[in-house]
């Protein structure tokens, strides 16, 4: 089906024996943790956890990069996050940037849409990059970082959870050997073996039409912009997407009805047609087609014992709004700060649990959103269908149709109603409240406020407002002024507006960016009772 | 409840006979699209969610009583 592009040729990478497998059978070796699939949510955790100084193995029983593009759309969220993990300006550098959208009836325009509408981010929208660069710079990343032990065709057959760790089986071409890790981070995707070690279900929705995604090559000149279409001319009662990669690969995706033969629907002799009905000519290469049953599912919980799971292998979601791969991102991030303190022995165990709990919240979002999306495309009644044709009608003339028609509703960062966030005590207007994410904003030519918060690694935070006087933090707690003598600029006034301060204000700031806390005017006891409250001390 | 049922029209039967008035010459089919626009343009108006939850309830409340004349009268 697929053909091998150029890069992956690039991307193959030998399995290593390591000393670890030369133990005898009662004498595993031990590890504080290990992570399991080096997809981009395994690697950009392994990255963070190694970064803040925890050593990490990480294990995937593959031994190339994966096939296709996949994944092609990463958030803003997703890339502050990798600025924090130092591969960000590379993905930036390489993929397509973009923030408008255009939703399509017919033949004709319904409305468009900017998911950035306003300046002074560090940080675009989106970008679109296929998932084989995300992971390679990942992989490039990691081999600057000793401390990650990065092992191919090491896969995982059998778990035991014990009392202070679980006990792996790995199989290699070498035969297998065993691990013990005090911590397994399962990131080994939505058909995750180590889901089914744990006996854990997977319970959600399978949606019957199927969708037919193929990435082709082509010299085009649609604009850098995502195109979605409800019954398009060339696609007739159904939908479809079109999006820029780079590489002049674009990402095409029909929807087919329940029916089609996926086999049949899958060969390219059957998919250029189509193609060529969409783009008026047929001057294309394929480099990857797939067609799939969209799911939205997930787990119940995500700690099982000491094997936590993250991204697909946790939850699963129709990719319109792009909410896989980010909010697996988004957990990785959640995670690892907290899985660190654990290790570490500065925050109890029971931290992890704010883990299952925030992220379960965001996966709840995500699948209630994505299934929203994918009903739309797909009505499930004539009846669904005698509405969404109502809305779209509708849409053509009033604004609250437009803002009815779903094209797919694209990832922001949850917020999280959490028992680490201590409820705002005095009145606020704006910003951001405890349990959503920081928000960017410049302080000054081409630096910006999530620059000043990575800085130096990414510990809690206290982002303060000067009046003067200084505001006294907590041990352990990195500062950021704004303002004031030795302070940080905001030339735009824009730090502060978006933070809805004045002098004296002050936010607690996570080390994931997400506000624990925020003071009109703060005292060090209530700072201190804050932070402990987040570092699930109490 | 925060759903008006009391009676909002001076003239009810005004609003009764627009309603059926607008349906006088659809078919069946287009009927149902008509009301499935209708639907949409007064709960935007309404603009409550609470308020467009309760009508849900209240309309639904039809149907439920339907299915149990249907059963009473096997």
């Amino acid at each position: 089906m697929a053909q091998a592009n150029t890069y992956q040729a690039k991307s193959q990478f030998g399995y290593r024996r390591h000393p670890d497998q030369d133990r005898p059978g009662q004498s595993p070796a031990e590890h504080p943790v290990v992570v399991v699939g080096a997809g981009p949510v395994g690697l950009s955790l392994a990255i963070d956890l190694a970064q803040r100084g925890q050593r990490v193995v990480l294990l995937d029983d593959a031994d190339r990069i994966g096939e296709g593009s996949r994944a092609i759309c990463f958030s803003k969220r997703s890339l502050e996050y990798w600025d924090r993990l130092g591969v960000a300006d590379r993905m930036v550098e390489k993929g397509v940037v973009w923030s408008v959208g255009r939703i399509f009836h017919g033949e004709s325009q319904l409305y468009q849409f900017n998911l950035l509408p306003e300046d002074g981010h560090k940080r675009p929208a989106f970008i679109n990059l296929q998932q084989y660069y995300a992971e390679a710079y990942l992989v490039d990343r990691i081999s600057d970082l000793p401390a990650i032990d990065l092992r191919w065709r090491n896969k995982v057959t059998a778990l035991e959870q014990r009392n202070d760790s679980v006990a792996l089986t790995i199989e290699t071409p070498e035969g297998a050997y065993r691990l013990h890790a005090q911590y397994v981070v399962a990131c080994d995707g939505a058909r995750s073996s180590l889901r089914q070690m744990v006996g854990a279900d997977f319970a959600g929705q399978v949606f019957e039409d199927q969708f037919l995604i193929a990435d082709v090559k082509m010299t085009a000149e649609f604009p850098t912009e995502r195109w979605f279409w409800f019954d398009p001319p060339f696609h007739a009662g159904r939908s479809a997407l079109l999006h820029r990669q780079p590489d002049g690969v674009w990402r095409i995706d029909l929807q087919l009805n329940r029916y089609a033969d996926p086999t049949v629907e899958k060969k390219p002799e059957n998919v250029r047609p189509r193609i060529a009905r969409m783009l008026g000519h047929d001057k294309f290469e394929f480099e990857w087609i797939s067609l799939y049953k969209f799911q939205c599912r997930r787990m119940d919980r995500f700690l099982h014992g000491r094997v936590i799971f993250a991204g697909d292998s946790a939850h699963q979601v129709s990719p319109f709004g792009a909410r896989g791969a980010n909010s697996g991102l988004e957990d990785a991030e959640n995670l690892s700060w907290k899985l660190d303190r654990v290790l570490r022995g500065t925050s109890p165990a029971s931290l992890l649990e704010s883990y299952h709990v925030e992220r379960s919240l965001a996966a709840d979002e995500n699948i209630r959103e994505s299934t929203r999306s994918t009903d739309f495309m797909a009505p499930n009644s004539h009846q669904e269908a005698r509405l969404r044709k109502a809305v779209l009608s509708l849409a053509k003339e009033t604004e609250f149709g437009k803002r009815m028609v779903n094209g797919g509703r694209l990832s922001v960062p949850c917020s999280y109603d959490s028992p680490l966030s201590s409820p705002d005590a005095d009145a606020w207007d704006a910003g951001p409240r405890p349990g959503c994410s920081m928000l960017d904003a410049p302080l000054g030519q081409q630096v910006y406020l999530t620059d000043a918060f990575r800085k130096g690694g990414t510990d809690f935070t206290l982002l303060s407002f000067s009046n003067g006087a200084a505001i006294d933090a907590p041990d352990g707690v990195k500062g950021i002024c704004i303002g004031g003598e030795g302070g940080l600029a905001d030339p735009s006034g824009l730090v502060t507006k978006r933070y809805d301060a004045e002098p004296g204000a002050a936010y607690l700031l996570r080390p994931d960016g997400y506000v624990a806390a925020r003071f009109r005017h703060p005292t060090r006891d209530a700072i201190a009772v804050a932070l402990s409250r987040a570092q699930g001390l109490n | 409840m925060p759903l008006s049922t009391s009676s909002n029209f001076a003239r009810p039967d005004d609003a009764f006979r627009a309603i059926v008035e607008a349906h006088r010459g659809l078919t069946e089919e287009q009927s149902a699209d008509f009301d499935a626009a209708l639907v949409l343009i007064l709960a935007n108006h309404i603009g409550d969610i609470d308020v467009l939850r309760d009508a849900l309830v209240l309309a639904k409340r039809r149907m439920i009583d339907g299915q149990q004349q249907q059963q009473q009268q096997q």
